[in-house]
């Protein structure tokens, strides 16, 4: 039976349990941190020795873990690439910008159980020799910034955090950070930007790669809420052990949001690939089903930037056997495995986990125009595709929305849409662009048939043109 | 790019430039691996300057050699390919025919579609193949031109940058011709006044911030940034400052469509009937490099040339306004003799007549040191004859990190160089004065300097036999003059200065003279031959040669060896 697999979030939800420090360490608290700090050298079947650092960088690489950002990238790799050879400082930033529409997970830890975080942050500056850390939380969140605020008041009287901690002779200290109200700086180099007092302009890539060139031009390492508090757990279970949560290459755990036409939304745990689409939406532990009387039109799997999928596409998911042979599967939209492949070879992504379901009630139009208003709204204008292009698609939607539709208004919307995809600095352009491509494309019936519908209205006079 | 003249120790070879091989549009090329960056320290050489050594060109609107690169307009945008390594052997796939298989840039979720960099940002690597003219280039181009131009006002025949808009160019070059876009437009403040010299059409701005780098990054100033989002992303002055700064006017020069105009330049002018001449900039001693922009005698702008030993591309705004006064009404137009309109010939046989009957010892020479090299030749060959105390008159302000010299006087080592005050300048006017006073020093020349204010005023300038003053305004020392002779502003001449650093530089003749006002060497070559000092030029060049043989600082150095850039020499 498809259930929750609670890892990161389980004592969150318990009764009685605080986001306090005495109340963590009851639960077992920092227990990781001083695991990590007693690591042993380990020499290597071939001879190359690790430090307890490099150790513990190697338990991560092992574990599997994918960030839990957006980009499902190898957090292993990440630190790999990490210029541990500048002489300049090297500092981690924890993405708490949780901004993407549907997605409210990292809010989860971040109001209930904050010293989780700071652990795995302690752990992850240690094992990166990091000296000073940075949470960047959404300015949205005020409680959020109070409560880190506090537990990291708590960590630092315990010894944890500060100057000397836990009589290693390291200092680590981790400081809080406000944004202002942008959803671009929950893209990494923009964060990175708006920590250092500017503009959240993303930066180009070369030759800005935050682990070369990140916050003051030095190596810097970016990760997400989720992600950093599975370093906690990788250290506890150990890389390996950790692995066989999930399903290879998805390993470990992590937190679905759900919402949107389902019986039930909310936040779920699940193992990464042991759960479907399907069971996401409609199992009692999870979304419950959709509404009486309702059938499912379109599924958001990854965000609301991740491509949409349309209730009955099927797919070809290549599967590794047990012999290692690969071989192709035919799945259903709601037999694919919850997890980063899947639902990449399903052509979009599972980006930040946030899932929102569409029943028949809902219009294609009036949804995607409204998730590109979002879009050309937060598009933080600084390179000419997305600047432009975002809110092109965003007035070209609202026109159809109020009786301007035109017939050829979907192709228009695929011309803007193609044109920003893949030429901008950020993944923002992907994110404004996607939405509109998938949605057209899957649905261009119901453009054209709206655009259509207008044309006619006008020509008859009924209606009056919305625009000119 | 500095050209320096003096015999230096046998230098060092030069490093060999490491060189990659790329093909650019299918032909094969040879690239230095690195190039200097904005600030000149070496980097990986761009796609951008890649196709630009194979002789092409990367349309761009954000990148700017002399800027840090922002990498934001996306015009640069260029499909390209890399050779295919064998992951195994880690060695280059090989075509049948034994060349490197190349892989084309694709985005990597939707592997049919071409992926382009942005050539102003990308390096080059080994073996790569760049496409700056393939359709796939072109298209990304022509998207992001439309991009830019649907919410443009395309105002174009009222617009200032008319004719030196990249707007205009490349939507003639690149561009589609009718736009999709059926939206309304966004609006923007138009005429904004960002400055007491700077005008803002933020309805044109296409966004590329190279205002906001060159304030930021080079004039050092945080009073530009933008505010909003997205499309209304709008380029404004910090709330309550202004955009006053000593360098506001180069980001107009900057601003590749007509969005930053000059308050001073703006709407007077079609660019095009503009004549451009090559000259100086000389209200200070740095010498920035400019063009004169005028119409039928008519100065219109002065706007900077760029020369990497002086002043990059940048002048300040002070020295570019600095031109207005070469129009003004009451300039010096007449030869006077005791006040009464005379010529040339006259006042010049009358002046080599009196120094001829001047006994030695009793001329001094004031000259000033915004003559040219050459004025100051001759004037210091002439006292020279008469064993007449020289000096010239300093004049100080404020200097800053960028380019504006403490030194407000563009020829000061001319003035040293030729002689005329070897030490500091100004230490003889007291001398002279007493001289005056004494009755030793019965004739005075006073050249560009109004000497009533340095301590030679008119009860003692009152007291010479005779006072033949050269300027091109007038003041209370033009007034009292027995002869007067009408000189030229630099503009309307030819001749060098030495700026403050030793680099001697040319400048060229924009307009005619006022008047009967004559090029001061002219007449000064005319009264040298007079007395018999010098002879044997009757054009600059002649004479600009002949005094680089006499003055030993500028041995070797020829006229026609200055170019645009001049060459410096050791001060
Ligand atoms: C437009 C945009 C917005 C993003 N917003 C967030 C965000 O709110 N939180 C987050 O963790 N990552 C966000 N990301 C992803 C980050 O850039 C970055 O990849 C991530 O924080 C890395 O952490 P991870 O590797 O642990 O996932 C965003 C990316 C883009 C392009
Ligand atoms: S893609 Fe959009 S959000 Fe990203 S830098 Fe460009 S304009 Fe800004
Ligand atoms: S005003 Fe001109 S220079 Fe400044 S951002 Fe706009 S277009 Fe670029
Ligand atoms: S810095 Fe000096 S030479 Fe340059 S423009 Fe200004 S005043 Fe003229
Ligand atoms: S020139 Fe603007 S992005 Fe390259």
């Amino acid at each position: 039976m498809p259930q929750e697999y609670r890892l990161i979030l389980k004592h969150a939800d318990q009764p009685g349990y605080t986001p306090d420090i005495e109340c963590y360490l009851r639960h077992g608290g920092y227990a990781a941190l001083r695991k990590a700090l007693a690591t042993a050298p380990r020499e290597l079947p071939d001879g190359k020795k690790l430090g307890p650092q490099e150790v513990i960088r190697d338990e991560v690489l092992k574990s599997g873990l994918r960030g839990r950002g957006g980009a499902g990238f190898s957090a292993g790799l990440k630190w790999s690439f990490v210029d541990r050879r500048s002489g300049k400082p090297i500092y981690l930033i924890c993405n708490a910008d949780e901004s993407e529409p549907g997605t409210f997970k990292d809010r989860q830890i971040l109001h209930k159980d904050p010293h989780q975080l700071i652990e795995g942050m302690i752990i992850s500056c240690w094992a990166n020799d990091v000296r000073l850390a940075y949470i960047y939380i959404r300015g949205e969140m005020p409680q959020g910034a109070r409560l880190l605020n506090q537990a990291l008041r708590e960590a630092r009287a315990k010894g944890f955090l500060g100057k000397n901690i836990l009589g290693t002779g390291i200092d680590i200290d981790i400081h809080v950070h406000r944004g202002a109200g942008a959803y671009i700086c929950g893209e990494e180099t923009g964060l990175i930007e708006s920590l250092e007092g500017k503009r959240a302009y993303p930066r180009i890539k070369p030759p800005y790669f935050p682990a070369v060139l990140g916050l003051y031009m030095c190596p810097t390492i970016v990760n997400n809420v989720e992600t950093l508090c599975h370093v906690k757990h990788i250290v506890e279970l150990g890389g390996a052990e950790y692995a066989k949560l999930g399903t290879p290459n998805n390993t470990g755990t992590r937190i679905v949001s759900l919402s949107g036409d389902v019986k039930n939304p909310g936040y779920f745990e699940v193992e990464v690939g042991k759960v479907t689409l399907g069971e996401i939406i409609h199992h009692e532990n999870f979304g419950g089903g959709l509404r009486p009387g309702r059938s499912l039109r379109a599924i958001i799997p990854g965000g609301s930037s991740s491509k949409v999928l349309k209730a009955g596409e099927k797919f070809k998911l290549r599967k590794k056997g047990a012999d290692g042979q690969m071989t192709q599967v035919e799945a259903d939209l709601l037999d694919l495995p919850y997890d980063f492949d899947s639902l990449q070879q399903a052509g979009t992504m599972s980006g930040s986990g946030a899932v929102i379901v569409m029943d028949d009630t809902r219009d294609v139009v009036d949804v995607l125009a409204n998730v590109s208003e979002f879009y050309a709204h937060e598009s933080c204008g600084q390179c000419t595709p997305c600047r432009e292009g975002a809110l092109w698609m965003s007035k070209a939607l609202h026109r159809m929305t109020t009786g301007g539709g035109r017939a050829e208004d979907a192709d228009y919307l695929l011309h803007i849409a193609q044109n920003i995809q893949g030429r901008t600095i950020c993944a923002f352009g992907e994110a404004a662009a996607w939405p509109v491509l998938s949605f057209v494309k899957k649905f261009k019936d119901d453009f054209v048939t709206r655009g259509k519908a207008d044309e006619s209205a006008r020509a008859s006079g009924v209606v009056p043109t919305a625009h000119h | 790019m500095s050209n320096v003249v003096t015999p230096a120790p046998a230098p060092a070879a030069p490093p060999p430039v490491e060189k990659i091989r790329i093909k650019v549009d299918g032909r094969d090329i040879e690239v230095p691996k690195m190039l200097p960056d904005w600030q000149g320290k070496p980097v990986p050489t761009t796609m951008l300057q890649a196709v630009q050594i194979a002789g092409g060109e990367v349309p761009h609107y954000c990148y700017h050699p002399k800027l840090p690169v922002a990498g934001n307009c996306r015009m640069c945008l260029v499909e390209f390919g890399t050779p295919m390594m064998d992951p195994a052997t880690r060695k280059p796939v090989l075509n049948e025919d034994g060349t490197p298989k190349i892989l084309r840039s694709v985005l990597p979720y939707e592997p049919q579609t071409p992926r382009g960099a942005i050539a102003c940002a990308t390096p080059i690597s080994p073996g790569m193949e760049l496409y700056p003219s393939s359709p796939a280039t072109r298209q990304m181009r022509e998207a992001v031109l439309e991009s830019l131009l649907i919410n443009h006002p395309l105002d174009c025949p009222i617009c200032d940058q008319a004719g030196e808009c990249k707007l205009q160019e490349y939507s003639v070059e690149h561009g589609q011709a009718a736009s999709r876009f059926v939206e309304p437009k966004v609006h923007k403040p138009k005429a904004v006044d960002l400055g007491p010299r700077i005008i803002l059409d933020d309805e044109r701005c296409i966004l590329c911030t190279r205002c906001i780098r060159f304030t930021k990054d080079i004039a050092g100033d945080d009073a530009l940034g933008i505010v909003n989002r997205g499309s209304y992303n709008t380029i404004a002055a910090a709330p309550g400052r202004q955009f006053d700064n000593n360098y506001t006017l180069n980001t107009v020069d900057l601003c590749p469509v007509g969005a930053l105009t000059s308050k001073d330049f703006r709407f007077k002018m079609r660019v095009w009937f503009l004549k451009e001449t090559k000259s100086l900039c000389n209200s200070c001693g740095t010498g920035c490099n400019i063009q004169v922009g005028s119409r039928e005698n008519v100065i219109h702008r002065f706007e900077p040339r760029e020369n990497d030993a002086v002043n990059s591309s940048w002048m300040c705004d002070a020295g570019r306004l600095n031109y207005q006064w070469v129009g003004r009404s009451d300039r010096l137009q007449e030869v006077l003799i005791r006040g009464a309109r005379s010529t040339w010939t006259t006042a010049v046989a009358e002046v080599v007549s009196r120094l001829i009957s001047a006994p030695k010892g009793s001329v001094a020479v004031v000259a000033s040191a915004r003559q040219t090299t050459e004025e100051l030749y001759l004037l210091r060959a002439i006292a020279a004859r008469h064993g007449a105390i020289t000096d010239s008159i300093p004049r100080e302000g404020e200097g800053d990190r960028l380019l504006v010299s403490e030194d407000r006087n563009p020829n000061s080592q001319g003035v040293r160089l030729t002689g005329i005050a070897y030490t500091e300048m100004g230490i003889r006017l007291p001398e002279i004065a007493e001289g005056i006073r004494a009755g030793r020093i019965r004739t005075l020349l006073v050249f560009g300097e109004d000497v009533t204010q340095y301590g030679l005023d008119a009860e003692l300038l009152g007291q010479l036999e005779t006072l033949v003053v050269s300027d091109i305004l007038p003041n209370a020392t033009t007034a009292l003059a027995h002869i007067l002779l009408p000189g030229c502003a630099h503009v309307e001449k030819r001749g060098t200065y030495i700026n403050v650093k030793g680099r001697v530089q040319r400048f060229m003749k924009a307009v005619e003279p006022r008047g009967d006002a004559r090029p001061e060497w002219e007449f000064l070559a005319e009264i040298a031959r007079g007395l018999g000092v010098a002879s044997g030029f009757s054009t600059i060049e002649g004479l600009f040669n002949r005094m680089a043989g006499e003055v030993p600082a500028l041995a070797g150095v020829e006229w026609a060896k200055l170019g645009d850039g001049g060459v410096t020499v050791p001060v």
